[in-house]
């Protein structure tokens, strides 16, 4: 038997194999792992019988997608998607006051204020109203990190995620409770430790906000609001209250803790501060290549999201050379509105160091600003909304890093 | 049967078989126009909330202060209850500690405070009542919030040190940043703001 202490078969690792160890950093399958040799694995999963059918699918072992977790928020894996709709287990989670536990049979919601008929729903009442789906993306309003040159696309932008919602439209809700004409916003309150609230303009109930019971499908993952949530298209996702217990329906905002203290966005002027500023505004980046890869001259894929909380994403650009020149990336249909699009340019590496960019625009005609420009028109204090141009520096080895230097302030 | 009726019948079939579907058909569109459900104003469903039911959650506090409870405080009735609950994270003198300082004059240089940011006084017994301490929220009177309330107005120089916090006072309270707050003035376009 060879010795073990000096080369560890793969396979024998404590249950890790030696690819899954290379993997964990990242949660991407790394290509170093072991030399194949060509042909050898293609006989070898023949010659005995697989896995029989089991109750809950598992991804394959080589593969490890992960959330990157703080106390307060996890961070979908942006590197290793490659579509836009994200599995519920690497949506993002972002909570005030952690995750409960509630139990859907005795989950209730109550509606009341101004409405003619204060009236409880269980999540049957509100399964039973007409279904509606929709996919759109939800992405915190606090969803930049500027961070070091080695910074994964997760850690620059990772608070934003995309689901197919289904659930009832807000307005058929409001109609069944007889709103007040009157009515200008309502509260949406949360059933968690931090009892989350905030206002939200009655239009939007009648625009496009719903109460929503399922992602992608399937119930909602407890940390993105089961049993039931609001669900306000293009509008931070603070906003869209999850755990839903309680709407106030009135005709003045309450001025809530997280729509004064917070989510609010101090001006240039060092005196203004914006206020129920709730639209995400046109985003890009490119998920790869990306932090930590090494790439080879010749060609390359440039990919990546685009996102408009306005609408649809009309155009992105795409620059391989620090922003001097710029061209259109192809745009993956459906381009759905308020929703992640894919971007994909060819791209040719020559091997010389260079920096990789992306901007969006979005069908309003707004273009995603560079950080100077969206300082300039804020000033330094902004907390919140902030979508700068990012890019990634590619250095002599291929190495990409994260381009750090385009933020500082 | 015989050799006739058989031809007949094979002759027949498709035949009839044609006339179906497109009758089929017919009758589908036809019943489509004059079946499609309308859905109505109201489906009936869930139930009248009482006003116990709503009492229970309704723990909301407005600018105005519709919502404040009866009870009082003030900054020196508060100031066990920070030293109890609050000032392990939030600083002995709100200053900050793991959790964010609470008390701050200076808006240029300090960080975001409810002495040089928030709006409203009314917010501070809403959040405290609903969502601290962290560790057990919801756990405090009515009393203990607005001696907390209280304490804070009076360490941020708000108001004074023996100032009566109560439902008909709080709301008087005009804050420092109270005309600061303007609503988004992004419309989406090519500006960027």
């Amino acid at each position: 038997m060879a010795d073990s202490r000096q080369s560890l078969p793969i396979g024998s690792s404590g249950g890790l194999t030696r690819r899954e160890i290379l993997v964990g950093a990242t949660g991407a399958v790394s290509t170093i792992a072991t030399t194949p040799v060509s042909g050898q694995q293609a006989l070898e999963t023949t010659r005995r019988p697989g896995r029989g059918p089991n109750e809950l699918g598992q991804r394959s072992q080589f593969v490890r997608p992960r959330r990157d977790p703080s106390t307060t928020s996890s961070r979908t894996p942006l590197q290793d998607l490659r579509g836009t709709l994200t599995p519920a287990d690497l949506h993002f989670e972002r909570h005030h006051g952690g995750v409960p536990a509630i139990d859907p049979d005795r989950y209730e919601l109550l509606i009341h204020g101004m409405v003619e008929r204060a009236t409880i729903f269980t999540l049957a009442d509100i399964k039973r109203f007409p279904a509606t789906s929709r996919i759109c993306f939800l992405e915190c309003s606090g969803n930049l990190r500027r961070g070091t040159p080695e910074t994964l696309p997760q850690m620059v932008c990772g608070l934003t995620s995309q689901t197919e919602w289904t659930g009832v439209r807000l307005s058929t809700v409001m109609e069944e409770v007889g709103a007040s004409s009157d009515a200008k916003w309502f509260l949406a309150e949360g059933q968690d430790a931090a009892v989350m609230t905030r206002s939200i303009p009655m239009s939007k109930a009648f625009d496009d906000a719903m109460i929503v019971y399922a992602q992608n499908g399937d119930a909602l993952m407890p940390g993105n609001g089961f049993p039931a949530r609001l669900l306000l298209p293009g509008w931070e996702g603070n906003a869209s209250v999850k755990w839903l217990r309680r709407i106030e329906v009135a005709d003045q905002p309450f001025m809530t803790r997280e729509e004064t203290s917070k989510y609010t966005d101090p001006l240039g002027d060092g005196r203004t501060v914006r206020q129920f500023s709730f639209v995400m505004d046109a985003r890009s980046i490119i998920t790869d290549p990306a932090y930590p890869r090494i790439i080879e001259p010749g060609w390359h894929e440039i990919r990546g999201l685009a996102w408009s909380g306005r609408g649809r994403i009309t155009r992105v650009e795409v620059s391989t050379d620090g922003g001097a020149n710029w061209q259109i990336a192809e745009l993956q249909p459906p381009v759905l509105e308020k929703a992640h699009v894919r971007f994909r340019a060819p791209w040719n590496w020559t091997g010389t160091p260079t920096e990789i960019l992306s901007r969006a625009t979005d069908e309003t005609g707004y273009t995603q600003p560079t950080w100077e420009v969206l300082r300039a028109a804020r000033g330094p204090r902004t907390r919140y909304h902030q979508n700068p141009i990012t890019s990634w520096t590619i250095g002599e080895t291929g190495q990409v890093l994260f381009g750090a230097d385009r933020l500082r302030s | 049967m015989t050799v006739i009726w058989r031809r007949l019948v094979v002759l027949q079939i498709p035949i009839l078989g044609f006339s179906l579907v497109i009758g089929f058909l017919q009758s589908n569109l036809e019943s489509a126009e004059q079946n499609f459900v309308q859905p109505p104003d109201r489906f009936g469903f869930g139930r009248p909330a009482t006003t116990t039911d709503i009492e229970k959650l309704d723990i909301d506090v407005t600018p105005a202060g519709t919502g404040l409870p009866p009870g009082n405080g003030t900054a020196q009735t508060g100031t066990a209850t920070w030293n109890r609950v609050c000032g392990s994270c939030h600083g002995p003198n709100g200053e900050g500690g793991t959790a964010a300082p609470v008390v701050g004059l200076e808006p240029q240089t300090g960080p975001p405070t409810v002495g040089n940011f928030w709006p409203y006084a009314t917010t501070l017994y809403d959040y405290i009542n609903r969502a601290m301490p962290r560790n057990a929220p919801g756990s405090l009177t009515a009393d203990e919030v607005y001696g907390l309330v209280a304490w804070i107005l009076a360490k941020n120089e708000i108001i004074e040190d023996n100032a009566v916090m109560d439902a008909r006072t709080l709301p008087q309270v005009t804050m420092p940043s109270s005309n600061r707050f303007v609503p988004d003035d992004r419309t989406g376009g090519p500006e960027i703001r």
